[in-house]
C-alpha cells in the first residue's frame, strides 16, 4: 500500500482513507499534486484504507478520513479533510 | 407515572436514571437514537454515560463511548464521582474511543465520519456492543463549518446505527435549544428528543430535564428538575397523580409516654410528623426522643442534621438524659450531618434521596426540614420538600421533620407548606409570662387519631423530658414557677378549707349540744308544770269531797230529812247542782269560807 513517489525519504507522510469515498478519493488525488509540486525531491507516502485496516484507526487515533499525518520530520502533524486547501496543506508540512 | 401508547409498542431499554424511566414509561429506545440537547454543563454526559453503564452493569450489555469533547481520562475521572468503575467495565463490557481532535489539526477540506464509523462497527461486532454513545457530536460537526455537511454525517451515522441495531446515544452541546438553528434537523431526525436546561435563578442553580419528543411513545413532557447525586443523575419526578401509598395502622412511640396518650398511642407508621417551633423550644429533643425509641424497638434509623454535627447532637441530647451513643456504635442508628448553604434544593434533597436509599431506614429524623426550604421561594423548589416527603412516604418511612420558625411570633405558619403533607403536626412555643420563658405544646393536627386539645408543659431536665399539665387561672395559662406557685397556692388552699370546715363542724356541733341542752331544761319545766297540773286537779277534787262532807256533816247536825236527796247525786252532776247554789255565794274557792257560806246560803 506505500506509495514511493521519489527515492530519498526527507518526507514520510500517511494517508488514512475510507475506501472509495468521495472525500477519501479526492485526498488522493489532491495529496499526489501537491507531492508533485513541492516535495518532487522525496517523500513517502503509506495510503491506509480504513475499511480494509480498522484497528489502524483506532492504534493512531484516527476520527476522521480522510486524515493526512506527516510522521517525518517532526513534529508530527496531522492535517483532515480532502486537502484541497493547498496552502493550509504546505504550511502544515513544512513548505513556504 | 401511568403512559398509555396509542402506538405500536416501541421496545425500551432502561437508563437507570432515576425519574426518567418512570417519565418514559421505560427508558429510552431501544435499536434508535435519542438526541440529548443541552448547554454545557447540563449534565448531557452523564446521562449518556450512566445508561451506558447501567446497561453495562444491569444487563450485561457491552457499549461504546465516543468521546469527541473531552479525553477518555478525564471522562473516566469524573465517572469515578458518581461511584461508576470505568477501567472495570473497560476491560470487559465498554469501549472507550478518544475522539478530540487535537488543536494543532490543520483543516484543509472537507471530511467525513467513513473511516470511524467503519472502525467503531468492527469494534462493535467485536465487544457485541447494544449502545453507542456519540459525546459531544457538535464539537466534531462545528469543525466542518458547513450545514450540509453536518447534515450529512448526522444523517450518515443515523443510518450507521439503525444498520446496526444500535441504541444510540447523541449528546450536542446548544447555547440555546430553540435558538439554534442550525441543529434543528437533528429534532426531526432523531426518534427521541431529550433536553437538558441549567439556569440560575437568585443565585441558585436549576438543572432540568424535558423530554421533547418521542417517537412511538407517550412521555411526561413537563421539565423536570435533575440533580447529580453520588450515584448519578436523578430526576425528581412529580410522583403519580394518584397517591398510592400502604397505610397501616401501627402506632409507634413517639419516645414521650405522655405524648403518646395525648395522641392515643403514638405516631402512625410510615406517617410524617412536623414538629414546628420558635428556636430553643426543644424542637430537636422531640426528634431525638422518637430516634432513641425507633432504635431501641431496633429499628435502623438515620438522623439528618443541618445545623449541628452528629457528635454535637448526642451530647446535646444525653444532657436531657437521652442516650444516642450505644444506639451509633451498635450501627442501628446512622447520622447524617450536611451543611444547607451552597448547592440548589433539589440537589440536596437529591444527595438525601440517594443517603436514605444507601441506609434504608425505617424511621427518619431532619432536623430542621426549613434548612432546606426556607430559603429559596423558586417555584421548581418550591414543592421539592414535599416530593421528598411523597417519596419518603413511598418507601413507608416514618419521618420526623423539625421545623423552625423565624422568630419569637405567635404564627404557626410554617415556610414550606410541609405542614400541609404532615399528618401530625406538633407545634411547640414559648409562653413568656411572669419573668420566664416556658415551653408549651400542642398537637396542631394529627390525622386518622384522636388526640388532646390541651396544651402541655414540656420540662426538659436531666433526669429527662416530660410533659406536665398546665393551670389556667383568671384566663391565662399558669407554665413553669407560676404553675408551680399555683400548685403551692391551692394547697394551701385546699389545707385552709380544710380547717374552716373543721371548725364550722365543731361550732354546729356545739350548738347542737346547746339545743339539745336546752330542749332538756324546757322537758324538766314541761314535766315541772305537769306536776303543778296534777298536784292542782288533786287539791281540787279533793276540796269538793270536803265540801259534800261538810254538808252532810251539817246536815247530820241539823237533823236534815232531805238525807236522801242530797246523798242521791255524790256525783259530778250533783255536784254541778252544788255549783250552781255556790254560785249565788261568789264562787266555791278554796279559801275555807265556802265550808260556812255554804252552808248559810242554802239554809
Amino acid at each position: 500500500m506505500a506509495t514511493i513517489i521519489a527515492g530519498k525519504t526527507a518526507l514520510r507522510l500517511r494517508l488514512y482513507i475510507a475506501g472509495n469515498a468521495p472525500n477519501s478519493l479526492l485526498a488522493i488525488t489532491n495529496l499526489k499534486s501537491i507531492c508533485d509540486e513541492h516535495f518532487a525531491t522525496g517523500c513517502v507516502i503509506e495510503t491506509i484504507d480504513l475499511l480494509v485496516h480498522p484497528a489502524r484507526a483506532l492504534a493512531d487515533s484516527i476520527i476522521v478520513t480522510p486524515t493526512l499525518v506527516k510522521v517525518y520530520p517532526l513534529p508530527v502533524r496531522r492535517v483532515i479533510g480532502t486537502l484541497s486547501d493547498t496552502e493550509q496543506v504546505c504550511l502544515a508540512l513544512g513548505v513556504k | 407515572m401511568k403512559l398509555n401508547s396509542p402506538y405500536p409498542v416501541v421496545t425500551k431499554v432502561l437508563t437507570g436514571i432515576q425519574g426518567f424511566d418512570e417519565i418514559t414509561d421505560g427508558g429510552l429506545p431501544q435499536g434508535r437514537t435519542t438526541l440529548v440537547m443541552g448547554g454545557p454543563g447540563c449534565g448531557k454526559t452523564v446521562f449518556a454515560l450512566q445508561s451506558l453503564v447501567t446497561g453495562a452493569n444491569k444487563r450485561k450489555e457491552a457499549g461504546i463511548f465516543v468521546a469527541f469533547e473531552e479525553s477518555t481520562r478525564q471522562i473516566v475521572a469524573n465517572a469515578a464521582t458518581f461511584g461508576w468503575d470505568l477501567p472495570a467495565l473497560a476491560k470487559k463490557k465498554l469501549f472507550f474511543l478518544d475522539a478530540q481532535l487535537s488543536p494543532d489539526v490543520v483543516k484543509a477540506g472537507e471530511f467525513d465520519l467513513v473511516g470511524m464509523l467503519n472502525v467503531l462497527q468492527a469494534k462493535a461486532v467485536e465487544i457485541q456492543a447494544k449502545w453507542i454513545v456519540f459525546d459531544g457530536i457538535d464539537v466534531l460537526l462545528s469543525l466542518l463549518d458547513d450545514a450540509v455537511a453536518e447534515r450529512r454525517e448526522i444523517y450518515r451515522i443515523r443510518d450507521w446505527l439503525h444498520l446496526n441495531g444500535l441504541t444510540g446515544i447523541i449528546t450536542q452541546k446548544v447555547g440555546g435549544v430553540e435558538q439554534d438553528q442550525r441543529y434543528n434537523f437533528l429534532q426531526f431526525m432523531v426518534d427521541c428528543v431529550v433536553v437538558l436546561r441549567h439556569q440560575v435563578v437568585d443565585g441558585t442553580a436549576f438543572r432540568n430535564l424535558r423530554v421533547m419528543k418521542y417517537r412511538g411513545s407517550g412521555f411526561g413532557s413537563d421539565e423536570f428538575p435533575i440533580t447529580l447525586t453520588s450515584a448519578g443523575m436523578e430526576l425528581t419526578n412529580r410522583g403519580p397523580t394518584e397517591f398510592e401509598y400502604h397505610v397501616t395502622n401501627e402506632r409507634i412511640s413517639s419516645g414521650l409516654p405522655r405524648l403518646d396518650i395525648m395522641l392515643h398511642g403514638g405516631y402512625y407508621r410510615g406517617s410524617n410528623v412536623l414538629i414546628s417551633g420558635a428556636p430553643g423550644t426543644a424542637k430537636s429533643t422531640l426528634a431525638g426522643l422518637f430516634a432513641a425509641a425507633a432504635c431501641e424497638r431496633g429499628e435502623r434509623t438515620l438522623y439528618v442534621s443541618f445545623d449541628e454535627g452528629g457528635a454535637q447532637i448526642a451530647r446535646n441530647l444525653q444532657s436531657v438524659g437521652i442516650q444516642l451513643a450505644p444506639y451509633l456504635e451498635s450501627g442501628v442508628l446512622r447520622m447524617y450531618s450536611t451543611r444547607t448553604r451552597g448547592p440548589n434544593i433539589e440537589e440536596q434533597f437529591g444527595i438525601l434521596r440517594a443517603k436514605v436509599r444507601q441506609v434504608n431506614p425505617r424511621c427518619l429524623v431532619i432536623d430542621p426540614m426549613s434548612a432546606l426550604s426556607a430559603k429559596v421561594e423558586h417555584l421548581a423548589s418550591a414543592d421539592a420538600s414535599q416530593h421528598f416527603l411523597d417519596f419518603l412516604k413511598g418507601e413507608g418511612i416514618t419521618v420526623v421533620n423539625t421545623s423552625l420558625e423565624g422568630g419569637f411570633t405567635a404564627d404557626e405558619a410554617t415556610a414550606t407548606g410541609i405542614s400541609t403533607i404532615a399528618d401530625t403536626w406538633i407545634h411547640v412555643s414559648y409562653i413568656v409570662q411572669d419573668g420566664e420563658r416556658n415551653r408549651a405544646l400542642t398537637i396542631v393536627k394529627s390525622r386518622g387519631t384522636g388526640h388532646s386539645n390541651q396544651v402541655r408543659e414540656l420540662t426538659l431536665s436531666d433526669e429527662g423530658v416530660s410533659l406536665t399539665d398546665v393551670f389556667v387561672a383568671q384566663g391565662k395559662v399558669l407554665m413553669g414557677v407560676a404553675r408551680w406557685e399555683w400548685e403551692q397556692e391551692e394547697n394551701a388552699t385546699t389545707r385552709r378549707t380544710q380547717v374552716a370546715t373543721d371548725l364550722k363542724r365543731l361550732q354546729l356541733h356545739l350548738s347542737q349540744a346547746e339545743a339539745t341542752a336546752r330542749l332538756q331544761v324546757v322537758q324538766t319545766e314541761i314535766e315541772a308544770r305537769n306536776a303543778e297540773i296534777s298536784l292542782l286537779a288533786d287539791s281540787t277534787g279533793s276540796a269538793s269531797k270536803l265540801l259534800r262532807a261538810d254538808r252532810a256533816m251539817m246536815r247530820k247536825m241539823r237533823h236534815a230529812d232531805e238525807e236522801v236527796r242530797v246523798v242521791t247525786p255524790p256525783t259530778a252532776n250533783g255536784g254541778s247542782e252544788i255549783h250552781v247554789g255556790s254560785k249565788t255565794n261568789g264562787g266555791p274557792k278554796a279559801n275555807g269560807g265556802p265550808g260556812k257560806n255554804g252552808g248559810k246560803g242554802p239554809a
